[in-house]
């Protein structure tokens, strides 16, 4: 263990000293070609999975990412960790582009950045023994730990809080705590400088959640492991991560450092984000939340602009037209940035009595806004509902469901807001339904 | 045992207030490895218009109870014992013709996961049109008129044109919305939601429980609502039943539970979850160990080998004594500790943890 | 749909081709001689072989007796003084001195009765028992389901057939000796006639019909779909016939697909040991004599054949499960 931490450490100055981050990713894109067409197939769109995100993570850091699902978070982890092929963009490790490395390239940074994965059940394979499992990678990539790997094996089981007596058992015999305890050993096993951590409790029971982020967060402080922490929980991810980053539809709407973002969020998706986590205590007034309305649209066919412009209460005529940088807007933290043309006042509290009076603005403003994106909109659906009517793949189903979801489902405002405004929502996008059909 | 009943009936509503009472229930499931004793001397009330949410891990039972409210168990293999009772009628020794006569009619349950739980073969308009028509004769249109109707009060855009469409076709949260469509659409009296919010965006949870509570003050429906996240029980439950190991462990008010829990279970959900709001260096306190099997519980108390409090109680009493469900500072809690240190636990140890 | 049959139709069409392409070479530019291989070897002369050769124009270069033949099977062609060979022509059968597409369009009523009676009996015995033994699951009569099917998938219809000739003809005479009849003669006597032949044959494939609906349909019961209706207080029956056997349907169209693919292109075994002059019965015979031709036409005939039924299966698959869509 000693000698482990010792030469992470050292391993942990080197990229210090050169001045460049552990992880450097600009401009990353990722989009799974749709196919269709007749008589022969060939692209016909593209599902814009991750589209231009950029960020960077420093040794020892943790970055968390979050949003909803279909917002790209579990695909930048996989880009990151090279599972696939980035369209464009640059992914820097320790200053080095391994975009687009080969194989040979990539197999010294392949032990270096590792991967837990969100299924227990799934991502251990169930004919192996938990040794075989854990000692595996380091066969493959040829590494003997003084002592022999068996030995180095049952070390790692015990770092994860497991008895290494176990290690000639199989995965099924173990509780899905434990399975992830497992898979986190297997990460560690190739002393790796960065782990992606694609939802790593969401399958737990809440009980044992806790143990896992306990580990975690552990491993990070002891062995200086950074992470990307990807998650749809936003009190775990805010325990977790120094640094937050929030995304929508592919994009990165607003990153900054975990008090900055979650004491005055800027983007009107995080403070809605942040006032739709639910919370445990009764004493915390939560009337006044605001409510998103419909779902996340289509990444086929995304809303020009700002993406988020279909379900915001503030957006206008520029949103629609002009996308918005992410940029250090007045008065936030540096490395506080935000992509909004009108940002939410910083000094609000996420969840407090002064979303009072936005939530009603959001009540009031939406059929204006429904109706500002009325055009693009029409036009839009039934293209992103061909497009997915003819795709392939694992993309079909969803670009299908999105695509209709997308614009019926916001024809109809539904705002959780005051009842008046409410009912306005409503007969105006009655009225917009209607046009629709036509 | 007797102990258990005896406390109860003082603290319990008055039979014949309650529309669904359960009593003393117990579920066993025979298999290869042994009995399974899934459910242990459950015993709740849920009055007309209110919300009980249920607590638990998976294999507490919580779900297992429910279908046995429902009559959905596979009888081949189960035995149910004790007394369900819905407006009167005693459940249990009702025939099945006249269970399916209740079921998404009187009282309708909806699921985790609505992908799974709609048919991918029909669309969602025959669907919730299928039991409407069963419990109320209606024809063809009518069942399909008011499967638009459903749609549109649960929020689905252009519901006429959405009725024919197939679940598939739903996003996630449409999907959960038509599911509820399906249980409501008979107006039934009681609903069972069995974590209808689990597998959903915090966005659109928040949507979907706004929806039951809204439909909920509509109909005064009776709803179960069975959850593992504190937060959502908080939104929307009136009364809180916790479940460990197939028993009740605690019972009270939302607030009671959530805000002065008195056991050491409860207050190991509470610390174990992170706060949105709390300090971030308070590291979290995850209850160590795993729930037990069900095939083989512990003696005792079923959650000792995992309790920080075991000390406190004299003697080996949480290993070999089952501590009955009573009143403890307040609402009900099934735990040897005394009062007092349930209470000075509870204000010294467990609330300042909890607020920053 | 039609988009989809289109390309599906596309597809097989160039498939054929390059299946044609490589048979026919493979056949005809092996170092043997093909016209020593047409001529029927018990009546072989001199002259008959020169007169094969001129006659199938085998003195030209290869790649024009190639387009030759390939142009033949679309719009025919002249062979020599056998006349000119109609459409699909697949050239000449010397053996029985006919040409090679009135063999198969003779041979093959009798392949298309047995296939069609023989899938009828297996699916509905198949099906049947399957559903029988989810319905029952557990108890004697599953058990018994069981080795039924395993005994029939282990059992061969050389060995079933003649017992059962044996057994229902000889012993105590209920069937006629089993013989093809054409339906539009006499269709009682084709029924009587197939009879045996279907239950022999259907008896190797029902019994993987058996399992995988059993498998399928406890598969389909355990589902959160089937307890969400009974929630809603649908009657058992009623999941059971239209949710679960709904849901179970789908791959089972599948295999079906499949085997029928197989039996339409001759089911060689049962042919043979009932005697029915069908496809397969052909198929033996043109391998017995080295009849070149005659084996490329029934090749290409059942490769059509089972490609035509995997286009049937996929449509089929579409119109049952509505989360599959073709493209």
């Amino acid at each position: 263990m000693s000698a482990e931490q010792t030469s992470l450490t050292k391993a942990k100055e080197t990229p210090a000293a050169s001045g460049s981050p552990l992880l450097e990713v600009t401009g990353l894109t990722k989009h799974f070609p749709v196919m269709g067409g007749f008589p022969f197939k060939r692209q016909v769109g593209a599902v814009q999975a991750v589209d231009n995100v950029s960020f960077t993570v420093g040794a020892g850091e943790s970055l968390g990412l979050v949003g909803e699902s279909g917002c790209g978070k579990s695909t930048t982890g996989r880009l990151v960790t090279r599972l696939y092929e980035p369209t464009s963009g640059s992914i820097k490790y320790l200053g080095q582009d391994i975009t687009h490395a080969g194989r040979k390239e990539l197999a010294p940074i392949r032990s270096e950045i590792q991967m837990i994965f969100q299924d227990p059940y799934s991502s251990l394979n169930p004919r192996h023994t938990v040794g075989t499992i854990i000692t595996n990678p380091m066969e493959i990539n040829g590494i003997n730990p003084p002592g022999g790997r068996d030995a180095r094996a049952k070390e790692l089981l015990e770092i994860v809080g497991l008895n290494p007596e176990h290690f000639n058992r199989f995965p099924h015999e173990f509780s899905g705590g434990q399975r992830q305890r497992i898979g986190v050993a297997r990460a560690l096993a190739l002393n790796p400088k960065l782990i992606v951590a694609d939802e790593p409790v969401s399958a737990l029971d809440v009980s044992i959640q806790a143990q896992v982020v306990n580990l975690l967060q552990g491993l990070q402080r002891e062995l200086g492991i950074a992470f990307v922490f990807i998650a749809h929980d936003l009190s775990i991810v805010r325990h977790f991560s120094q640094r937050v980053a929030v995304m929508y539809l592919g994009k990165v709407v607003e990153i900054a450092d975990r008090d900055s973002l979650y004491s005055s969020p800027r983007h009107p998706y995080t403070h809605a984000l942040l006032s739709a986590a639910p919370d445990a205590d009764p004493d915390n007034a939560a009337a006044e939340r605001i409510r998103l309305t419909g779902d996340v649209p289509s990444p086929l066919n995304p809303p020009s602009g700002c993406r988020f412009r279909t379900r915001c209460w503030k957006a206008q005529e520029k949103c629609a037209t002009e996308e918005p940088p992410l940029i250090q807007l007045a008065g936030n933290a540096e490395g506080h940035l935000t992509a909004c043309h009108f940002p939410e006042d910083g000094s609000s509290k996420p969840v407090g009595a002064s979303s009072v009076p936005k939530a009603r603005d959001a009540a009031e403003l939406k059929p204006k806004a429904a109706k500002a994106e009325g055009t693009p909109k029409a036009e839009g659906t039934p293209k992103a509902a061909k497009a997915g009517a003819k795709a392939e793949g694992k993309a079909e189903a969803e670009g299908k469901t999105e695509g209709k979801a997308e614009g019926k489902a916001e024809a109809e405002g539904k705002t959780e807001g005051k009842a008046e405004a409410k009912t306005d929502a409503k007969a105006d996008a009655k009225a917009k339904g209607e046009k629709s059909e036509d | 045992m007797s102990t258990l009943t005896k406390s109860e009936s003082g603290t319990a509503p008055k039979a014949g207030s309650a529309f669904l009472s359960v009593h003393d229930l117990q579920v066993r499931f025979r298999t290869e490895d042994g009995i399974v004793k899934a459910v242990n001397n459950l015993t709740f009330d849920l009055e007309k218009g209110k919300t009980l949410g249920i607590v638990g891990e998976s294999g507490s039972g919580k779900s297992v109870s429910n279908l046995a409210v429902m009559g959905l168990h596979n009888p081949r293999n189960t035995t149910i014992e004790g007394s369900i009772t819905l407006d009167g009628q005693d459940l249990l020794r009702a025939s099945q013709k006249d269970l399916e006569k209740l079921r998404g009619n009187k009282m309708a349950m909806i699921f985790q996961d609505a992908l799974a739980a709609l048919s991918p073969y029909y669309t969602i308009g025959r669907q919730i049109a299928e039991p409407f028509m069963k419990h109320t004769g209606a024809s063809k249109k009518e069942g399909r008129d008011r499967a638009i109707e459903m749609l549109r009060r649960v929020g689905i855009p252009q519901p006429q044109t959405r009725v024919d469409d197939f679940p598939h076709q739903f996003s996630g949260g449409m999907r959960q919305r038509a599911m509820i469509a399906m249980a409501l659409v008979c107006d039934p009296e009681l609903l069972i939601a069995d974590e209808p919010t689990t597998a959903l965006d915090v966005t659109v949870q928040a949507q979907i429980v706004d929806l039951l509570k809204d439909l909920q003050q509509e109909s005064g429906t009776s709803i179960i609502f069975i959850t593992h996240d504190l937060g959502v029980i908080r939104e929307i439950a009136d009364d809180v039943l916790v479940m460990y190991a197939g028993r009740a462990v605690e019972r009270g008010t939302m607030r009671e539970v959530l805000k002065s829990s008195q056991h050491p279970y409860g207050w190991g959900l509470l610390s174990s979850i992170p706060r949105i709001n709390a300090s971030v260096d308070i590291p979290l306190m995850p209850i160590p160990g795993t729930p037990p099997s069900l095939l083989n519980p512990p003696a005792g108390c079923a959650f000792n080998p995992r309790c920080a409090y075991r000390e406190l109680v004299p003697g080996d009493k949480c290993e070999t004594e089952r501590p009955p469900l009573a009143p403890a500072n307040g609402h009900l809690s099934a735990c040897h500790l005394t009062d007092e240190q349930k209470q000075s636990i509870l204000t010294e140890q467990i609330l300042p943890r909890l607020s920053s | 749909m039609l988009r989809f049959l289109i390309r599906r139709a596309l597809g097989a069409i160039v498939i054929i081709l390059l299946l044609i392409c490589l048979t026919y070479f493979a056949f005809f530019s092996l170092a043997v001689d093909p016209a020593q291989l047409a001529c029927p070897p018990k009546s072989c002369t001199p002259e008959l072989l020169a007169q094969i050769r001129s006659n199938m124009h085998l003195n030209l270069p290869i790649y024009q007796q190639f387009w030759n033949y390939l142009s033949g099977l679309f719009v025919g062609q002249d062979l020599g003084q056998l006349g000119h060979c109609a459409a699909p022509c697949f050239g000449y059968s010397y053996n029985s001195q006919r040409f090679v597409w009135d063999e198969i369009s003779a041979n093959y009523p009798a392949t298309f009765v047995l296939a069609i009676g023989g899938a009828v009996v297996f699916l509905a015995i198949g099906v049947g028992l399957g559903m029988l033994s989810a319905w029952k699951q557990g108890t004697m009569l599953d058990r018994v389901a069981s080795s039924i099917s395993l005994i029939g998938q282990s059992t061969q219809i050389y060995f079933v057939g003649p017992l059962a000739m044996a057994l229902f003809v000889y012993n105590l005479q209920w069937l006629g000796i089993p013989k093809y009849v054409p339906f539009t003669q006499d269709p009682v006597g084709c029924f009587t006639g197939m009879l045996l032949p279907w239950l022999v044959m259907s008896i190797i494939f029902w019994a993987n019909y058996t399992r995988q609906v059993r498998s399928l349909m406890l598969e389909q019961l355990s589902e959160d779909h089937i307890r969400a209706a009974r929630a809603k207080g649908m009657s058992n029956r009623y999941v059971w016939w239209r949710y679960a056997l709904r849901g179970a349907m789908a791959p089972i169209i599948t295999i079906f697909g499949i085997d029928l693919g197989s039996v339409f292109s001759g089911a060689i075994i049962t042919e043979y040991t009932f005697s029915i002059q069908g496809l397969g019965f052909l198929a033996v015979k043109s391998v017995n004599n080295a009849d070149l031709y005659l084996e490329l036409g029934v090749l290409i005939f059942s490769s059509v054949a089972i490609l035509l039924f995997n286009i049937v299966v996929d449509a089929a698959y579409a119109l049952l499960d509505p989360r599959v869509r073709l493209a």
